[in-house]
């Protein structure tokens, strides 16, 4: 997709952020974690947020996960993509970190959401350089590849 | 020094909100600051020139409000933790006057939070971590980030937004003793459900207003309080904590760790239990924020803070009077509200609320919010020094 045609906003990675992007790009989610105390821990940091330690390392996640909590937000910020009512997740990865997503291929209603329940990462290609990690309810065959 | 001997060695002499709250097109945030200042200091019967300490929040405000106000203090903090900043800058007022930095601390709140009157642009960079990690999944305003928290305390704990209507309506009935409420007209728990939905699950009435308006409070010594007008309110114990920024940070969505570690700071250095706080101002940016403060201050248990509020329990008449100016959902909220709890905690200390005045009222909690429950500070005030 073009970048003059997506209106939300688009991340500008850092220095520090950068290889998260570009693996979302190549459909591969990426967590930290600290080889020093064992913290994993999102989004990318240069150290260790627990321990200091910058003995940090990139780790592939899954892409699975859980609905940690969620809203439905009906007044989306002026030139969000998505159409309103649409779901704001906070999804509680396999690995331990939390990210803040959306939560897409359901039906935006409180009723037939819950929290916990088991949730897949999916990519969205907003620009050339940059790809969305966004999350949907986990399918049949969670171990398959993406 | 100990944190437990500033005790009541500190006393707030002066309140006032600005002339006007509510809608004020015609006014610009500074010119807020300024009428609350100066109606603070004619409370406290003190001259801009007593003044030698600035505390106000707000990007630059620091610079600006000393200069706007023709106030050169010596001591001075534009500390900005959000709505709770404020009661933060009490507690740095009181540890600087007891320690003899400065003698009359002025703490100034202005914000043309609706109208955007001379408000200084607070946008984050497309390289923050705000913008890369949250601001492209739609997040916008505040209830799209506050939901969070009582989505997950309805999951856990069966909290229902009924219990959080009732928070709603037992506030109105309090604004509606208020004449500077800007919301008054009485509302039930129906009407908090059935109001239009913003971000479920918050309704509009479970949202605070957006109002324009100004607050300023004046401290001094215990000593020198004796000589002013007004009977002196003690600054009994404070505590202050902040735990993240972005809500994707927050440690739990369950229970508020900000709050509970400064109100555990604040009833130790104050000497006091909860059963000892005869009025309670709890910031209520949203219905839910004050069901997540009585847990994490110890009124109840945590999960049982949905229960607590049940049966207009914080309405007036209930055995626990909560919010009693009308609260951020009723009466005003500018953006940054801290003030507005230390304005009314004060007046009802001093017996000046008239037909909401909590009768006998001697002891007082203020427990403010900010960020996205991201910080918390907690004041316990009293019209002793050492109750």
């Amino acid at each position: 997709m073009a970048e003059t045609t997506y209106r939300g906003p688009v991340p500008v990675p850092t220095p520090e952020t950068k290889p998260f992007w570009e693996a979302a790009k190549q459909r591969v989610l990426l967590v930290q974690e600290c080889e020093t105390c064992g913290h994993r821990y999102f989004y990318p940091r240069p150290l260790c947020p627990r321990c200091f330690s910058s003995r940090v390392r990139w780790l592939r996640c899954s892409g699975r996960g859980r609905l940690h909590t969620f809203v439905v937000n009906h007044r989306p910020p002026k030139d969000f993509p998505l159409p309103a009512p649409y779901v704001i997740a906070i999804v509680e990865l396999e690995e331990g970190p939390r990210m803040l997503t959306n939560l897409v291929g359901v039906d935006p209603d409180p009723k037939t959401l819950r929290c916990d329940m088991p949730v897949e990462v999916v990519f969205e290609d907003i620009t050339e350089d940059i790809a969305l990690p966004r999350f949907r309810p986990a399918t049949e065959k969670p171990d398959e590849p993406r | 020094m100990n944190p437990r001997e500033l005790r009541g060695k500190v006393a707030v002499v002066g309140v006032a909100e600005s002339d006007e709250l509510g809608r004020l097109p015609h006014k610009s945030a500074l010119a807020l600051h300024m009428e609350a200042s100066r109606n603070a200091l004619e409370d406290a019967g003190l001259r801009p020139s007593d003044v030698d300490a600035v505390f106000t929040s707000g990007r630059n405000m620091a610079n600006d409000v000393p200069e706007y106000l023709g106030i050169r203090p010596r001591f001075v903090d534009g500390t900005q933790i959000g709505g709770a900043s404020f009661l933060l800058h009490v507690e740095h007022a009181a540890t600087a006057i007891a320690s003899g930095l400065c003698e009359v601390a002025l703490i100034s709140h202005g914000e043309s939070g609706y109208s955007r009157v001379g408000m200084p642009s607070v946008r984050w960079g497309p390289d923050s971590v705000n913008l890369q990690f949250e601001q492209p999944y739609g997040v916008g305003g505040p209830p799209t980030r506050y939901g969070f928290v009582a989505t997950r305390h309805m999951h856990e704990f069966g909290t229902t937004k009924e219990q959080m209507a009732e928070v709603a309506v037992a506030t109105r009935k309090w604004a509606s003793l208020n004449p500077k409420a800007f919301l008054r007209d009485p509302i039930t728990v129906e009407d908090v459900l059935n109001s239009r939905p913003i971000c479920w699950p918050f309704n509009l009435l479970d949202c605070c207003l957006v109002t324009d308006g100004g607050g300023a409070v004046v401290l001094t010594s215990a000593e020198r309080a004796k000589d002013l007008p007004k009977q002196p309110v003690y600054v009994l114990g404070t505590g202050t904590c902040v735990t993240h920024q972005m809500i994707s940070q927050m440690p739990s969505y369950s229970e508020w760790e900000a709050a509970r570690v400064a109100g555990e700071l604040a009833f130790a250095r104050a000497g006091v239990k909860q059963r000892d706080i005869d009025v309670a101002e709890i910031y209520d940016a949203f219905t839910i924020v004050p069901i997540l403060a009585l847990e994490a201050l110890g009124f109840c248990k945590k999960g049982e803070g949905g229960p607590f509020v049940s049966g207009q329990r914080t309405a007036p008449g209930g055995d626990f009077p909560m919010n009693t100016n009308g609260g951020g959902l009723s009466y005003t909220h500018t953006g940054m509200y801290g003030i507005f709890l230390l304005i009314e905690a004060v007046r009802q200390l001093r017996g000046e609320c008239g037909s909401r005045q909590v009768a006998g009222a001697r002891t007082a909690l203020c427990h403010g919010l900010g960020g996205i429950f991201s910080s918390a500070a907690t004041v316990i005030l009293s019209t002793e020094p050492s109750p």
